[in-house]
Formats: structure tokens, C-alpha cells, sequence
């Protein structure tokens, strides 16, 4: 098994015409992800990559039983895709698209509130199950089926983490990039307790960074729920904290948005911490040994 | 991005919130007739993208017009030092003159999206002032805080449960809860990343001011802010800033190291720096590339590590996704036409098109030191830049 996508996923991509869209569209088919449909308004009835374009969500669904869309929207015109996606009745919407405005994704998460819809990004690499189905922009070939489940804030420190693993053949049941918006549509928790569930998940890894307080979020859940082992990285330990955000931040998240605190939370937590990013997979082998 | 605290108050004012009188000067000259205009004593406050003001010497009180003119004259021209800002400080070249009032309680009030709730949050206190970040930790239950639900809006019980909760007397009931609208509406019309007033002030005429405010924006919603987008002050900036900026590189961060890197994905150029530490060295900045799906980007890449003096060495490490890599790789090759580069260049490159771009680069003759993995990558860039600076 796995989470999320797998042989069964009927993928629909909004904005497959444009270069980005179709690019990685090619690159999914490829990989052997059954791509249903496209949607461009505007441009339906054509035919791009072998796939059938729609001016609509709705239609696409209708005609193809599409079951998950990915989407590489402009950012002015993201949110206004996702709504859309749901409203048709997807159940899974991967959002690429990077620099929606926060106040779009709160107006979304609002609306996705009563739906059945899982959001996964915006700003992300989207998700691949190994083998199966990959609904994102990463690099197929570095991936390998197995058992480890990877839940990821940042889409090429996953890349590293995921070329580690299967430079020592230990294979992915899922990897999932959640994306580094401030307001994610899956949070760490939402795919941990999918892999907690998932049988075929042996073990976890969780690569978060510096900023919010998901990654507390996530060790809360970890001490609580999950039973599977979780090797846990955040990057940031030597970045600038950046951009102060007023008081109105340091009041929201304490001191909790750094990657000592962060790591610490995990620790306590039972997570077993990667002491470099170059070790992630390292880790993650010795833990599988024990 | 930020503004200037005369820019912000100018859009509270625009939104019918209180904000004391005055003016910006940009002389000394300037400061006294301002000075003159308001009548007795006047504020002279630097406008400076920096908070810690009132610490560093950057607000002073004058009795006089004349006083006025000699403060800002003393300000003027000079660079404030904050624990906010580096070292160097930043530049004063504005300063606002505005009537003193006399205070009788110092309240906080703002507005941020909450990542743990998708909503924005309203927060306020009856302790405002500058040790709010205190009070937060040590008496978190003076912090009040109302949920923004985006069907229902923002209701008048969440603001009567703001304006009671501060304990304001009940002729302040109403002009409080009806500011809180007002900066609620101009946080959602300007796409606000932050929208705070500290200290929100009573005075002893019973008026309700903002007399302090900060308004930060979303970059990602300039793009429908056209008004805001041009308040922008790029002197305050670290110059290697504004000019990545310039050159439409929007994730770079001066560091004080000595090793450029340019990197795609804010992780793994985190994860990058955290290496290059542990290896034993220091990166000159953060570079976060994003999607490159231009090979100009690169170039521009290259023109700020060949601008900044303290960069000894160059780490290009490419996990390539969305970003193909043998884009990367033509801009790594164009960027040595252009430029006269003999810094160190060690590259590590991998994912997307990476066999393309390996060639790319192996056909264009450029001297650089290859690296396998993003490890090896960082030691080896921490030995150029120490090869480098002998």
C-alpha cells in the first residue's frame, strides 16, 4: 500500500498547456501516472501529450472519472483553481503553484472547510508512491517502492533525503512534500496519521525548518498517536531567523519558530534526530536495524 | 515588505483610525516649520524600517521649533544603531515631526494570520508599550486574542470582548471597537502580512491614538498593490539586498561568511549553510534560487557573489524538480561570458535533466571543482574559500 496516490489515481492537471504544466505533465506520464485530463479555459477540445483538454473542472471529471488534480496555476488565479477542483468533487488537489497570497489560502481554507477535498501545497513538489503514481515535480529515477513514508515541508531537501534512502535500498512507500507556505493545506500531523495507519509504512521521516510551529505540532502527535518510528530533520539550526514580523509573530509562535526548539520538541517526543541533512538516510538505516 | 511608520500612518489615517498630527521632514528646515505649524511640544521620530527606536536615540522630544530643527539636524544624514538592525545601522533620512500627546494608558492591538488556525487573529492587551513581547511570556492571559472566521466576519462581540477585555471606560467602548473595524478592513484590502499598533494610546483628553504602527505586506499580493509596491524604501536595505532584489532575487540574505551559495529550495539552502558550519565555515548569504526556469537567473546569481568583497568561493548545489538543471547549467556558463568570475566554483548537481547539465558545463571549459553529494560539496567549498583568502 501507500497514502494518497496510487495505480488507481486518475490525475487531472490544471494548466497543462502552460510550459511548466505540460513539462512536468510529460515527465508524470512517463513515470506511468494515468494522467485522465487537462484543464485550460479556453482551450478545450484540444489535445495535448496524448491527454484531453477541458474549460472546466466539472466537464473533466464528467467525461474522465478524474479523482485527483494537480495544479500549475498562476498564483493570482491558484486559489481560484483549487476552489474549483473541490467543487467538482476531487478528493485529492496537489497545488504547485508558488506565491499565493496568504489572505487567497485563507479564504480557500475556509471554503475546503466543509468539503471532503485534502489540499496538499500550495508551493510544494506534490507527491509520488513509488512505482505506483507520482503526482509532482520531482525526479522519478531517484526513487525506489519500499516501506518508508516521507513527510517533508521543503521539496529538494526531500530530493536529498530520498537519493540517501535508495543509495542504501531502502525504498518509499509515499513521499510527500507539504509545501513551505505559511498556511499549508496538509500539515505534518494530517500525513503523519496517514502513515500511522498505512500498513505498509514501516517508518517515518519528517524534514521540517525553521519558522511556525508545525514541527511542535508534529512531536505533540508523534508522542501521542504513532507507534512507527520517526527520524526527524529541521534545517535552519545557522540560518538568520530573518524577517522579524513585528511583536504580533514572537506573540503567536513564542520562541518556538527556531530549530533548536524545534529539534528539542521532536526529541522529547521520541523522534530520533538526524544530527546532519547529510545523514537523514543514514539515520533512518540504523533505526530499521535496531 | 515593510514601510515607514509616516507611510503606515497615513493608511490608518485613510482608514479612519486616529493617528496623531504632524508631518515628515526631510530637512531641518522642514522639522521646524512643521514644528511651528503643530504648536508646543512635538515628537521627532527617525523613519527607519527598524524597531528598538526609542532605545537607540532615534525618538527625541522638543520644546521649540528651534529644538526641533537641532534634533533633526542631529538625526538627519546619520545611521541609527538598534538591536534590530546590524551593526552598520541604517540610514535617517526622514524624520516625523508629530504633536506630543500625554498619555494615559498604553494599549496593543494587531493583526496577523495564525498558521496553526488558517485565520487571521486579532490581539490586544492592556499592556502595550515596548516590553509586550515580555508580557506575552510572562503573563500570556493578558494577551487577548479573537479568530477572524472568514464566513461569519469579524463580529462586534469579538470586538466588545476586545475593547471590555482592555478594561477601557465605557466612553472608549465605541471608538474602540469601531478602529478595530477600520484596521480589520485595511488589513484585508492591502493584503496585510501584519497590521499593529503599539502603543495604541488613551490620552488624558480621552482620546484614543495610534501613536506607534507597523504595517507589513504579503510580497506575494503586490502584484495587486501597485500603491503599496511603490512605498518601498530601498536605501533601507543591506545594499547585496536591494539588488538581488533588483535583479529579481527575491530569497537572498547577507550573511558575514565568506561562501557564496546559490541553492534551490529554502531547506536545502538551509540545510547547505548548516553544513558549510559544521564543515568549518561560514556562508556569505542565503540564496534560495526558487524555480529557475530562466537561465538570467543564474547570471544574476553570479553578479551579486562577484559584488559582494567577502565572497572567497562559490557553492552551487542543484537538486534540480521543477528546475531543470541543465537551465542552471547555462546559466552558470553565461554567467562566466559575462563576468569576470576566478572565484572558487564548487558544484554539486543532481535530479532534473542533471545528465544535460553536467554536460553543459563539462563542454564549456569552465574551471570549477565537482562535488557528489551536498556533504562533499560543503567541505570542498570550505576549502576553496580557505585557499582563497590566504
Amino acid at each position: 500500500m501507500s497514502i494518497l496516490i496510487d495505480e488507481k489515481t486518475r490525475l487531472l492537471v490544471q494548466g497543462i498547456t502552460g510550459s511548466e504544466g505540460s513539462f512536468h505533465t510529460q515527465r508524470c506520464i512517463e513515470y506511468g501516472t494515468k494522467v485522465v485530463a487537462g484543464v485550460t479555459p479556453g482551450k478545450g477540445g484540444s489535445e495535448i501529450l496524448g491527454v484531453p483538454v477541458f474549460n472546466t473542472v466539472e466537464t473533466a471529471v464528467k467525461e474522465t472519472r478524474a479523482n485527483a488534480s494537480m495544479i500549475f496555476v498562476p498564483p493570482a488565479f491558484a486559489a481560484d483553481a483549487i476552489l474549483e477542483a473541490a467543487d467538482a468533487g476531487i478528493l485529492l488537489v496537489v497545488c504547485i503553484t508558488e506565491g499565493i497570497p496568504v489572505l487567497d489560502m485563507v479564504m480557500v481554507h475556509n471554503y475546503l472547510k466543509d468539503k471532503s477535498t485534502r489540499l496538499i501545497g500550495p508551493n510544494c513538489p506534490g507527491l509520488i508512491s513509488p512505482g505506483k503514481c507520482k503526482a509532482g515535480l520531482m525526479a522519478g529515477d531517484i526513487h525506489l517502492q519500499g516501506n518508508v513514508g516521507v513527510v517533508s515541508r521543503s521539496g529538494t531537501l526531500t530530493y536529498e533525503a530520498v537519493a540517501q534512502l535508495t543509495s542504501f535500498g531502502i525504498g518509499q512507500s509515499t513521499c510527500v512534500g507539504i509545501g513551505g507556505d505559511p498556511l499549508p493545506g496538509s500539515t505534518f500531523v494530517d500525513i503523519l496519521k496517514l502513515f500511522q495507519k498505512d500498513k505498509d509504512t514501516k517508518a517515518v521521516i519528517l524534514i521540517g525548518e525553521i519558522g511556525g510551529t508545525a514541527e511542535q505540532e508534529a512531536a505533540q502527535f508523534i508522542k501521542e498517536k504513532m507507534t512507527k518510528p520517526v527520524v526527524a530533520f529541521v534545517a535552519g539550526a545557522t540560518a538568520p531567523l530573518g524577517k522579524r514580523m513585528g511583536h504580533a509573530g514572537a506573540i503567536i509562535s513564542g520562541s518556538s519558530s527556531r530549530a533548536q526548539d524545534k529539534i528539542a520538541a521532536l526529541a522529547n517526543a521520541g523522534a530520533i534526530i538526524a544530527p546532519s541533512p547529510a545523514e537523514i538516510g543514514l539515520t533512518l538505516k540504523k533505526v530499521l536495524a535496531k | 515588505m515593510k514601510i515607514h511608520e509616516y507611510q503606515a500612518k497615513a493608511l490608518l489615517s485613510e482608514f479612519g483610525i486616529p493617528v496623531p498630527r504632524g508631518g515628515v521632514a526631510t530637512t531641518p528646515a522642514e522639522a521646524k516649520r512643521i514644528a511651528a505649524e503643530l504648536e508646543g511640544k512635538v515628537a521627532i521620530k527617525a523613519q527607519v524600517y527598524a524597531g528598538g527606536r526609542g532605545k537607540a536615540g532615534g525618538i527625541k522630544v522638543a520644546n521649540t521649533p528651534e529644538e526641533a530643527e537641532k534634533l533633526a539636524a542631529q538625526m538627519l544624514g546619520t545611521r541609527l544603531v538598534t538591536h534590530q538592525t546590524t551593526p552598520e545601522g541604517v540610514p535617517v533620512s526622514k524624520v516625523l515631526i508629530e504633536k506630543a500627546v500625554s498619555i494615559q494608558r498604553e494599549l496593543y492591538l494587531s493583526i496577523i494570520v495564525d498558521g496553526a488556525s488558517r485565520m487571521p487573529v486579532m490581539m490586544a492587551s492592556e499592556a502595550g508599550g515596548m516590553d509586550i513581547e515580555e508580557v506575552a511570556r510572562v503573563s500570556p492571559e493578558k494577551i487577548l486574542k479573537v479568530y477572524i472566521d472568514q464566513a461569519a466576519g469579524f463580529q462586534s462581540f469579538q470586538r466588545r470582548k476586545l475593547a471590555y477585555g482592555m478594561n477601557l471606560n465605557s466612553t472608549h467602548i465605541r471608538p474602540a471597537t469601531s478602529l478595530m473595524t477600520n484596521l480589520y478592513k485595511l488589513f484585508q484590502a492591502k493584503d496585510c502580512s501584519l497590521a499593529e499598533i503599539n502603543p495604541l494610546v488613551v490620552t488624558t483628553d480621552g482620546e484614543l491614538l495610534a501613536l506607534d504602527a507597523k504595517l507589513n505586506f504579503d510580497d506575494n499580493a503586490l502584484f495587486r498593490h501597485s500603491d503599496i509596491e511603490q512605498l518601498h524604501d530601498v536605501e533601507q536595505e543591506d545594499p547585496l539586498e536591494a539588488k538581488a532584489n533588483e535583479l529579481g532575487i527575491k530569497n537572498y540574505i547577507k550573511m558575514d561568511g565568506n561562501i557564496g551559495c546559490m541553492v534551490n529550495g529554502a531547506g536545502l539552502a538551509m540545510a547547505v549553510m548548516d553544513l558549510i558550519t559544521q564543515a568549518g565555515g561560514r556562508p556569505a548569504n542565503f540564496l534560495d534560487t526558487g524555480t529557475v526556469n530562466d537561465a538570467n537567473r543564474v547570471v544574476n546569481a553570479f553578479k551579486i557573489f562577484t559584488t559582494d568583497p567577502n565572497v572567497k568561493a562559490i557553492l552551487v548545489n542543484i537538486f534540480g524538480g521543477i528546475t531543470r538543471v541543465d537551465v542552471i547549467a547555462q546559466g552558470i556558463v553565461e554567467a562566466h561570458k559575462q563576468m569576470d568570475c576566478r572565484l572558487p566554483l564548487v558544484i554539486r548537481l543532481a535530479g532534473t535533466n542533471v545528465d544535460d547539465g553536467k554536460r553543459i558545463i563539462a563542454e564549456s571549459g569552465i574551471k570549477f571543482v565537482e562535488a557528489t553529494d551536498f556533504y562533499d560539496a560543503a567541505r570542498k567549498a570550505v576549502e576553496a574559500a580557505k585557499g582563497g583568502s590566504k
